[in-house]
């Protein structure tokens, strides 16, 4: 990275002292929080959603909002102070004494500019340089994070970007005027994982260049490649900061511990993710080594050499899914895992009979599924639930909890008959959700307990088979890790066969006795997870491997 | 999502929905105003008590007194009893237009939505035709060839609106046909008529009430053009726009014939209007 004069002088970049911030009448989200830091270093918050660090890193830019109400003992950006500044005195600073990086480059970046006139835009406007000038550093800018071939990118919009790109150009244009402290916000939550890594690369590289860095972010492993201290934050409060070393490696308050232990990735199977919290010292359920109690040999699911191809745009065709093929045993789960583009997602709309293969075929408990006409497939549905990643938007929006599960009972005619109810009881019990949530439609739910709910509906016609399609990856990791713990619970309990599809390797290694890694439509490698994962044979599956996120102490 | 983010949501909505909504100005005006109309559409005879129809020579042209509030016409019937009674005739007209052009508009709309390409293609070039014309002007052509008539009048505005209607129709429901509850229902084994009653059909329709509470208001103003014109209602009927045109003859001595009729379309249609802005904005936020 090309940095002006070196930013080595003692001062912090960001002093904060008793922050609170709050919005209208309730009380407030962020609840008196303090923290510094130093040029060159790199402070992580990390908290659930609505934990408040979001508006935490917003308060630090002048962009709470307009109904913001922020105080502070001492608020310092670079040695001066912040405190109720103007907006006009805020835009002066913002991408000058701080930069800003957010989780969605493609909605952070004007779909119309080129990129590179978006990043020579703070450049415009915080300097005297002229046009030539400007272009000249703004390839600089897109070298020094590692955009290959910026002479041709400057040109391209943001949609013709890939995802890593996209947050490359956007930390470029934050860093731009190379401000003392840049405030990345959950910069890498989007991006598959082997381009994590290179962001989280990447971020480590412009700290160890001066900047002070403040990442935000929910994932504990994420930040702790990069992060010299780690904060977290719970309910409006820094309940514990400490060096990386010691928050992770000895956590001291419940809420990191559970956040610890909530990290999916060399736990085994069978492990609990989330700490029991009312039986806190309870002893935890013994871990079957042979986790596979219940599984056999029967198959239950069976695709041999399916294949799927789009037309593009442009009337070519390109092959989604290419000669896929995989078992799936009663009472296992078979793990597919892959990075965004790879074809799980056809793969899964494949198994469910939604898509036609071109060719191959499905087979279900031995009968043909995609073979079959729709009409007598119908009856075999009941058998094969999903769960799916965008659980709100798989709920009719005008339905309550309760019509959703009553419809999935098929008790439509008998709506008021009491084991109508008590099924209803008995269904959310067993996903551990009140019935209290019965009236409320999925809206005014959380992520979790809507996840919840679609697991809840998927059971509801007694199926055999599951297939998630990335059931947990919109959820925060501690909510990620009590839906995985329900999902191995309702798998025991009834003695489910699961198809598991997601990009996070750390999560498909934790639940799966099979693997299939995928990669642009064919299966790279499959074989036990615990195979692929001490022995991977395809060099793809190696690197896929090395950028899981781990906790690193 | 904590549970704090989920309880700050659920307060917010407990707000709108716990406490009396608040209602703009514009709203509460609009409010009562549509509850008046519906008075004097239901039962004028509250409201104005004489006879629409009452001829009285020797009170011909009168401007507004304390005797005829809004004055009297070439006939001395009273403007303001005409008015009162003329809101029936007019509501209905809108409202009955309106229905014609929804369910037009639903059964094209969904039959391109639904019945796959070659129907969707012939009914979508069907309504580009239609769109070619102004609304009005098929209305006129209809007229042409029914003749002119209350009847014929609510039909021919029906019949314009309702390309508009499938179209929108036609789109939402493209839009909630691939939804990812619509899925879900066939992954739960749902057939087609199921899916399309129980899912689609609710969730493409629910939106329209919005945009036929909008398109009374229209009209009831293309009703009124229509009877303007004299296409529609025919004097001495009393509806707005009939009274509109037996006014203009004498618009520069008797400006109160056409003024209150006129002033009364226009309340009717903006009442219409900011109701049906604001039932949207509350679906919007539900």
């Amino acid at each position: 990275m090309s940095t002006g004069a070196p930013k080595n002088s003692p001062t912090a970049a960001l002093i904060v002292r008793n922050l609170r911030v709050g919005f209208g009448a309730v009380d407030p989200v962020v609840r008196g929080v303090s923290f510094e830091i130093a040029r060159g270093e790199c402070l992580a918050i990390v908290g659930e959603s609505g934990s408040g660090k979001s508006v935490t890193a917003r308060s630090l830019l002048g962009l709470a909002g307009a109904n913001a109400r922020v105080s502070a003992d001492r608020l310092e950006l670079d040695g001066q102070n912040v405190l109720g500044l103007t907006d006009r005195a805020w835009r002066a600073r913002r991408g000058k004494t701080v930069g800003l990086v957010l989780q969605d480059a493609l909605v952070s970046l004007d779909p119309l500019r080129p990129i590179g006139r978006e990043i020579a835009d703070s450049l415009r406007l915080h300097t005297t340089l002229g046009a030539a000038a400007r272009a000249r550093r703004v390839l600089e800018l897109l070298d020094a994070v590692g955009l290959p071939d910026p002479a041709r990118q400057v040109q391209k919009l943001s949609g013709q970007l890939s995802g890593g790109e996209r947050q490359r150009a956007l930390i470029a244009a934050a860093i731009a005027l190379d401000p003392p402290l840049l405030i990345a916000d959950e910069p890498t939550t989007a991006l598959d994982v082997t381009v994590q890594a290179q962001i989280l690369a990447l971020l480590e590289q412009i700290t160890l260049a001066g900047t002070a860095v403040l990442l935000i972010s929910h994932d504990l492993a994420v930040v702790s490649h990069v992060a010299h201290r780690v904060a977290v934050m719970h309910d409006g409060l820094l309940v514990e900061t400490g060096s990386t070393a010691q928050v992770l490696g000895s956590p001291a308050h419940v809420q990191t511990r559970r956040m610890v232990a909530a990290i999916p990735a060399d736990k085994p199977r069978g492990t609990r993710l989330s700490l029991n919290l009312r039986a806190a010292d309870a002893p935890p359920r013994i871990a079957t080594t042979d986790s596979t109690v219940a599984c056999d040999s029967t198959v239950v699911l069976e695709a041999s050499g399916l294949s799927k191809s789009f037309r593009r745009p442009d009337g070519s065709r390109f092959l989604a899914v290419d000669d896929v093929s995989f078992v799936l045993h009663r009472g296992s789960t078979l793990g597919i895992v892959g990075e965004s583009g790879s074809g799980k997602t056809t793969t899964a709309r494949l198994l469910l009979a939604l898509l036609q293969p071109d060719q191959g075929e499905v087979r279900v408990f031995g009968e043909p599924w995609s073979a079959a006409s729709e009409k007598t497939r119908r009856g075999l549905r009941v058998g094969v639930g999903a769960i799916y990643q965008d659980s709100l938007g798989s709920f009719d929006p005008r339905w309550s909890v309760a019509e959703i599960l009553r419809d999935a009972l098929g008790h439509r005619q008998q709506r008021r008959a009491p084991q109508t109810t008590a099924r209803l009881r008995s269904l959310l019990d067993e996903v551990g959700l009140a019935a209290t949530v019965l009236p409320r439609r999925p809206l005014e739910l959380s992520g979790g307990q809507r996840q919840r709910i679609g697991i809840a509906r998927a059971l509801a016609a007694r199926p055999e088979i599951l297939i998630c399609d990335e059931p947990v990856s919109s959820l925060d990791v501690s909510v990620q890790a009590q839906v995985l713990d329900l999902l191995d619970d309702v798998q025991r309990d009834r003695g489910l066969s699961l198809i598991f599809i997601s990009h996070d390797l750390g999560v498909v290694q934790h639940v799966s006795d099979q693997i299939a890694v995928m990669r642009a439509g064919r299966i790279m490698e499959s074989g036990p997870a615990a195979r692929v994962f001490t022995a991977p044979q395809h060099p793809y599956s190696v690197q896929l491997l090395a950028a899981v996120p781990r906790l690193s102490i | 999502m904590s549970d704090l983010e989920v309880r700050a949501r659920l307060a917010t909505r407990a707000d709108r929905l716990g406490q009396p909504r608040r209602l703009g100005v514009a709203e509460s005006v609009a409010g009562m105003l549509a509850l008046l109309l519906l008075v004097s559409a239901l039962a004028p005879q509250l409201l104005a008590p004489g006879d629409p129809l009452g001829i009285d020579p020797l009170s011909a042209f009168e401007p507004p007194n304390l005797a005829h509030g809004f004055g009297t016409d070439e006939s001395g019937r009273d403007i303001y009893t005409r008015v009162v009674h003329g809101t029936q005739s007019s509501l209905l007209i809108g409202a009955a237009a309106t229905a014609i052009g929804l369910g037009l508009g639903i059964v094209l709309g969904t039959l391109a939505g639904m019945l796959g390409r070659v129907v969707d293609f012939t009914v979508n070039r069907f309504l580009e035709v239609l769109f070619a014309f102004p609304g009005l002007l098929l209305a006129l052509l209809f007229i042409v060839i029914f003749g002119p008539g209350v009847a014929t009048a609510t039909i021919a505005v029906g019949l314009s609106t309702a390309p508009g209607y499938a179209r929108i129709i036609r789109a939402q429901l493209i839009s909630v046909r691939s939804t990812a509850f619509v899925e879900a229902a066939t992954v739960l084994g749902r057939t087609r008529w199921q899916i399309l009653r129980r899912h689609i059909l609710p969730n493409t329709l629910a939106p329209l009430f919005v945009l036929a509470t909008l398109g009374i208001g229209q009209a009831i103003v293309w009703a009124a053009t229509l009877s303007y014109l004299g296409l529609g209602a025919e004097p001495p009927t009393a509806e707005w726009g009939a009274m509109l045109s037996a006014g203009r003859t004498y618009i520069t001595s008797a400006w109160w014939m056409s003024f209150f009729p006129g002033l009364f379309i226009v309340l009717t249609a903006v009442t219409a209007t900011v109701l049906g802005r604001g039932i949207d904005r509350r679906m919007r936020h539900l």
